[in-house]
C-alpha cells in the first residue's frame, strides 16, 4: 500500500518551473530522505504534500492523516506547551477533554518532556522546542510524516540526539516519513530509501543497504555518501566532511569509495 | 628540518616583554553604594518640578492672576471638593469617556477585524477609514451639533471616534503583522477559520490592539475637554471655562492635574492588563 503517490508535479513560481512533471511514491511505513541542493524545489514539494500549496498542476495523493515539522519549531508563542501540541484536535474524536489532554501528556512523555506542558514556548531551547513540535506530529498518529530540515537550526549534539529520538518514534507509531535534508549523512543515517532531487525531477534513488545501527565508517555507508555528494554535483577534492556531509561524519571519511554503491 | 628553521625564525626575533594579567572587568564595583528604589527615583521629577513651582509663585515671578501656585490649586481642590462640583464634574467627564471608549473600542476593532482577515474588506472600507481619519475631529463639531444636537451624544461620539482610528490602525497591523508560518502551521495542524481566526490571529494582534489602545487613552480626554468646553453645563472641561470667567487660575490649574492623574492612571491600567494579557513573551509564569 502506499502511502504517497505523485505523478506529472509541476509547479512555477513566476515563470521559473521549479518541479517539472516530477514522480514519487512512498510505501506505508517507508523512510524516504529527499536530497536535494538550495532552491530545486524539495520545500516546495514537501508544502504540496502537506497541503499549503495548491497550485500545482499534476496529481498527487496523500493520506488524510499527515503532519509536517519544519525547519523552525512554530509553536503558537502565545499557547502552553500542552495546547500547541493538542492544536487543532477537536476534543470528540479524541474521548473529550481529558482524553485529549492524556494523548497530549503521553506525547509529550514519549519526547521526554512531560514535565513541560505548563512551559510558556519561550523558555525552550531550540532543541526542546524542536520536540515539542515532534510530538505536536505525532499525537496526531499521522500515516505521513513531513518534515522539512527539522534539524537543521539545532547544534550537532542535539542533532545527533534527535536522530536517535525520531528513529525510536518512527519504530513505535510507523508512519511513512519524507525527510527534506541537505545532511548527506543524516540521510543515509536514518532513511530506506534515498532521493536526490534536481532540475525539478528525481534524478537519483537508492535503497539505504546499510546495516543497523548505522555507522558512518561502515564502508556501504561511505560509498553510498560518495555517490550522493556525485549526484549533488559536490566535486570529488572539495568534499570535507564537515561541509558537505554534515557534522557527523567522521574525519576519515572523505577518501575513495571502498564498495560498489547499491542502487 | 622545519623545526630549525622556526627556532632560528624565533631566536631572530627581539625578547617580548612578559604578559602582565589583570581582572577582566572593566566596570569597577562600587561598594556601600546607596539604592535608591525605582519608584521613589520616578516620582523626584515631578516634585521637583512642583517645588520650583511653589518657589516661582512665592518669590512673585507669577501672580495669583497668571499662574496660581501648587498649594492655592490645592485649597481650590478642597474647596470645590467641600461643594460637591468636582466630584460632579469629574464623574459626568469619566462616564462619557467611558462611553466614547467603549464604543470606539468595538468600532474599532471590528472594522480591523473586517479590513484584517478580508481582502474585500480591505480594499472597500480602509480608503474610507483613512479619509475619514484625516479629517481633523474638531473641525467636525459644528456639524456634529446639528446632527446630535448639544446633549450627550455628540460628547460620547466625539470620544468614540477620536478613540476608533488608533485602535483600527494598529489592531489592522497587529492582524496584518501575525507571522505567516504560524498561520500556516495552524492549518496544517487541522485549524479552521474561526479557530485560526480565535487561536493564532487575535491573539496574534493582541500587541498592536493593546498599543492603539494606549494611544486612544490619551486621545479620548484630548477631545473631552474641547467639546465639554464648547457645549456642556457639566464636566471638567466646563468648569475649565467657568473658571476662565472669572479668571481663576487655581481652578484652571485643579482640571489639568486631574487630567494630567487621569491619564497616568488610565495608562498604568493598560499597562497591568498588557502585563498579564501577553506573559507568553517573557514566558514569566502566573501575572
Amino acid at each position: 500500500m502506499a502511502a504517497v503517490t505523485a505523478t506529472g508535479v509541476r509547479r512555477e513560481f513566476g515563470g521559473r518551473e521549479v518541479l517539472r512533471g516530477l514522480g514519487l511514491s512512498l510505501g506505508d511505513g517507508e523512510f524516504v530522505a529527499l536530497l536535494g541542493r538550495s532552491g530545486t524545489g524539495k520545500s516546495t514539494l514537501l508544502r504540496i504534500f502537506g497541503g499549503l500549496d495548491a497550485e500545482y498542476d499534476g496529481e498527487v495523493l496523500v493520506p488524510e492523516r499527515r503532519a509536517v515539522v519544519f525547519q523552525e519549531p512554530r509553536l503558537i508563542p502565545w499557547q502552553r506547551v500542552l495546547p500547541n501540541v493538542s492544536l487543532g484536535l477537536p476534543p470528540r474524536a479524541s474521548g473529550g477533554r481529558d482524553g485529549l489532554r492524556r494523548l497530549s501528556l503521553d506525547a509529550l512523555a514519549e519526547v521526554g518532556l512531560r514535565d513541560h506542558a505548563r512551559a510558556w514556548p519561550v523558555t525552550l531551547s531550540g532543541g526542546e522546542a524542536q520536540r515539542v513540535a515532534l510530538a505536536r506530529a505525532l499525537v496526531r498518529e499521522p500515516q505521513l510524516m513531513l518534515l522539512d530540515e527539522p534539524f537543521g537550526a539545532l547544534d550537532a549534539i542535539t542533532r545527533s540526539r534527535m536522530h536517535v529520538l525520531l528513529q525510536e518514534l518512527c519504530a513505535r507509531h510507523q508512519p511513512a516519513v519524507l525527510l527534506v535534508t541537505h545532511d548527506v549523512d543524516e540521510a543515509i543515517g536514518l532513511a530506506d530509501r534515498v532521493l536526490v532531487l534536481a532540475g525539478g525531477v528525481i534524478t537519483f534513488a537508492a535503497p539505504v543497504i546499510v546495516d543497523r545501527p548505522r555507522d558512518p565508517g561502515d564502508p556501504a555507508f561511505i560509498a553510498l555518501r560518495s555517490r550522493l555528494l556525485t549526484e549533488l554535483g559536490v566535486p570529488a577534492g572539495g568534499r570535507g566532511a564537515s561541509e558537505a556531509t554534515g557534522a557527523t561524519g567522521p574525519p576519515g571519511a572523505t577518501g575513495p569509495p571502498e564498495g560498489k554503491p547499491h542502487l | 628540518m622545519a623545526d630549525i628553521t622556526i627556532n632560528a625564525l624565533k631566536a631572530s626575533l627581539p625578547v617580548r616583554a612578559p604578559v602582565t594579567l589583570v581582572r577582566p572587568s572593566v566596570a569597577r564595583r562600587r561598594p556601600g553604594r546607596i539604592r535608591i528604589p525605582r519608584l521613589a527615583r520616578r516620582v523626584i521629577g515631578p516634585v521637583l518640578v512642583i517645588v520650583m513651582w511653589q518657589a516661582l509663585c512665592d518669590a512673585h515671578v507669577f501672580t495669583a492672576f497668571e499662574l496660581a501656585s501648587p498649594l492655592a490649586v490645592i485649597d481650590a481642590g478642597r474647596q470645590l471638593w467641600a461643594e460637591g462640583a468636582l466630584q460632579s464634574a469629574m464623574l459626568i467627564s469619566l462616564e462619557r469617556v467611558a462611553a466614547g471608549l467603549a464604543i470606539g473600542v468595538v468600532a474599532g476593532v471590528v472594522l480591523a477585524a473586517v479590513t484584517g482577515l478580508f481582502w474585500l474588506g480591505e480594499d472597500l472600507m480602509d480608503p474610507v477609514i483613512q479619509a475619514a481619519r484625516a479629517v481633523p475631529i474638531l473641525g467636525l463639531l459644528p456639524l456634529v451639533i446639528i446632527w446630535l444636537g448639544v446633549g450627550e451624544t455628540p460628547k460620547v461620539f466625539l470620544v468614540a471616534l477620536a478613540v476608533t482610528f488608533p485602535v483600527y490602525l494598529n489592531t489592522h497591523a497587529g492582524i496584518r503583522g501575525v507571522d505567516m508560518k504560524l498561520v500556516e502551521a495552524g492549518q496544517t495542524f487541522g485549524l479552521r477559520h474561526w479557530g485560526l481566526v480565535r487561536k493564532v490571529i487575535l491573539p496574534g494582534a493582541l500587541p498592536g490592539f493593546l498599543v492603539g489602545l494606549r494611544f486612544a487613552l490619551v486621545g479620548c480626554w484630548a477631545i473631552i475637554v474641547v467639546a465639554e468646553e464648547i457645549n456642556a453645563q457639566s464636566g471638567l472641561g466646563y468648569l475649565i471655562m467657568q473658571a476662565q470667567t472669572t479668571n481663576r487660575t487655581d481652578i484652571m490649574c485643579l482640571c489639568l492635574a486631574i487630567y494630567a492623574i487621569l491619564g497616568i492612571v488610565a495608562d498604568g491600567i493598560v499597562r497591568l492588563l498588557e502585563r498579564y494579557l501577553l506573559v507568553w513573551r517573557r514566558g514569566f509564569k502566573g501575572a
